[in-house]
């Protein structure tokens, strides 16, 4: 479903700023299958994401979703095919938009925005229903302005706006990581029964060991703009927290070395 | 009284500036400028069709489509060549100024006789009112000066019912959510680029029909008339806000058509007291300037006290 081979990302190149975000990445996501990603701050798992999604294009490599190579395509054009939530519960909703216009606007991803009206009492219908099964008490607040809403609310409206169109592919990027333990637990909920649900290929970066080894079918641990480690299927199944903190402190001695190292050159020859 | 009369058509008129506003700053947060120059473009070029003899509607609906094309433009430079947005829009008005001159030939146009939409609403209060004079609660007024200012005041009802209707719109919701959160709407497939470039294009479409009915009423198009408009239409937005006291959609569209009419009230008021009319733009870009300001300083001398002394 997702092919990226040899992706390469430079932030500010030719400058003392520059960033190597992404070093080569290759992957190949089949359809159906959930993937997490875990990885250090800054290790890139939030710029292959974008990089995906067509937030900039990217400086080498090729991206391929579901048979079409996107490379070159623009953002808003990838978007019929993907759907996603943002680490920042503000970022996936129009905050001066009530709940109906945003859900609304979501139901017509992909499609032309023409001069019909945006609200059918069909969609209205569907949208309470769908609303309804938040338990959030949201379907009586449909036309209050989405912004008026607490974060665990916008993220699983958010949630629901990326999958009501039923994406190629579903990013998650630390979706819950903004949100409170009960929050964050509801909105991972959410997510788990719709990707089974609806068979969603998807992709989902987290920082919580323990999402880490409890969902999905697949993770990948990236480092330094690469992927590091790939386990799938029974391996996958039997991983566990420790054993992913292990990789954590592998990598860490590993940059430690490499640090003595390059301290070490640098005395020696500067 | 006909002193006042003729403010609140001033009023009508020049809210459909403050509608052109409205979209551009409120709902992009687009500071255009190009408004200074194509509210001269749809006065100077309806006026200049006019004394051709051509008919006024076309003549109007001309100035409106010239506005549109000057609206587009500054979209264009600002998505397609990533220029500054208030650049663009300076860019836009500096070049509008020579073409304005080419289209008016001279720098003032005056509409001394023919067919326009004064004399159209002059001789529909005529007919209708029967009579050179009305009595309004007690006031003697002169019956084309009324018959005009209810003909602008419903004409600018119907434009600002079609905006509304069309904010509501697939397309329109669109729009309000590219100021909003352009993430967002990238992320639901939108071109938000072309979404900058039709709401400007609208904006100055408004700007520029504005100017088309100003030149009208006033009976000259000139080509300095531009100057200041922007802030004028920023000051009838933020007292219609005021007014509503809400940022719901009807509301504030309501409000933005208020507020000019208010606007311009005030400011005639202020002239029969003796105001010198040069310091009128100093007076409104202060005004402007403090109701920027205001609710910030306000917001942080609440949290101030908010905060506990030994925090
Ligand atoms: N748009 C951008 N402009 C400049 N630099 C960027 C941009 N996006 C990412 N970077 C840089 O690229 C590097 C990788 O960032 P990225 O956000 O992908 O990390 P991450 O793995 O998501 O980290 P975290 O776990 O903290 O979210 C960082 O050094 C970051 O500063
Ligand atoms: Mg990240």
């Amino acid at each position: 479903m997702l092919e990226v081979r040899g992706v390469h990302k430079t932030f500010y190149a030719g400058t003392p700023n520059e960033v190597r975000s992404l070093q080569g990445v290759t992957l190949s996501i089949a359809e159906g299958s959930f993937v997490i990603v875990i990885g250090t701050n800054g290790c890139g798992k939030s710029t292959l994401l974008n990089a995906v999604s067509g937030t900039f294009l990217v400086d080498a490599g090729t991206i391929r979703l579901d048979g079409h190579d996107i490379t070159r395509w623009p953002e808003y054009k990838r978007a019929p095919m993907i759907g996603r939530v943002f680490q920042n519960p503000f970022s996936g909703t129009s905050p001066n938009l009530t709940i109906a216009e945003n859900l609304a606007l979501a139901s017509r991803r992909g499609h032309r925005r023409g001069l019909g009206s945006i609200r059918s009492d069909k969609l209205m219908a569907e949208m309470r229903e769908r609303v309804s099964r938040l338990n959030m008490g949201l379907e009586t607040r449909l036309d209050d302005p989405i912004g008026t809403l607490s974060g665990g609310q916008r993220q699983a409206l958010t949630l629901m706006m990326a999958t009501w169109v039923k994406p190629k592919l579903l990013l998650l990027d630390e979706h819950t990581a903004a949100l409170d333990p009960k929050s964050a637990d509801q909105v991972i909920r959410l997510s788990e029964e719709e990707i089974s649900r609806a068979r969603l290929t998807s992709l989902m970066v987290t920082h919580s060991m323990q999402q880490a080894v409890n969902l999905g079918d697949r993770l990948i641990m990236m480092h330094r703009g690469r992927v590091l480690h790939d386990f799938e299927g029974a391996e996958k199944r039997r991983l566990r927290a420790a054993d992913l903190l292990a990789r954590f402190e592998e990598v860490r001695r590993a940059d430690r070395l490499d640090e003595s190292a390059a301290e070490m050159l640098r005395r020696v020859y500067v | 009284m006909s002193l006042l009369i003729g403010a609140a058509t001033i009023g009508f008129i020049l809210s459909l500036l403050a509608l052109g506003v409205f979209l551009s700053y409120r709902i992009f947060v687009f500071p255009d400028i190009t408004a200074e120059g194509s509210i001269t473009l749809g006065a100077g070029t309806a006026a200049i069709l006019l004394v051709n003899g051509v008919n006024p509607w076309a003549a109007t609906a001309a100035g409106w489509a010239a506005g549109m094309v000057a609206g587009a433009l500054t979209g264009i430079i600002h998505t397609r060549f990533g220029v500054n947005g208030l650049l663009s829009g300076i860019l836009v008005m500096t070049a509008l100024y020579s073409i304005n001159l080419h289209i008016m030939g001279k720098s003032n146009v005056p509409l001394l006789s023919g067919e326009n939409f004064t004399t159209y609403a002059e001789r529909l209060g005529r007919s209708v009112f029967g009579g050179e004079t009305v009595n309004v609660a007690g006031w003697e007024v002169a019956a084309r000066d009324l018959s005009t200012l209810i003909v602008a005041g419903l004409f600018v009802a119907f434009i600002a019912i079609v905006l509304f209707a069309f904010l509501r719109t697939d397309l329109g919701t669109a729009m309000r959510a590219t100021g909003d959160n352009d993430q967002m709407i990238r992320a639901s497939g939108v071109n938000h680029g072309n979404m900058i470039v039709l709401g400007l294009s609208i904006s100055n479409g408004l700007v520029a029909l504005s100017g088309a009915l100003l030149a009208q009423y006033q009976g000259f198009a000139d080509v300095q008339m531009g100057i200041g408009m922007l802030v004028w239409g920023l000051a009838s937005v933020i007292i219609g806000e005021a007014l509503v006291g809400t940022r719901q959609l009807g509301y504030v569209i309501t409000g933005a058509v208020m507020g000019s009419v208010l606007f311009r009230l005030l400011v005639a008021v202020a002239l029969r007291w003796g105001v010198n009319p040069n310091d009128l733009k100093l007076i409104t870009a202060f005004f402007v300037f403090v109701a920027l300001v205001l609710p910030g300083l306000l917001e942080k001398t609440r949290q101030r006290k908010r905060k506990p002394v030994h925090a």
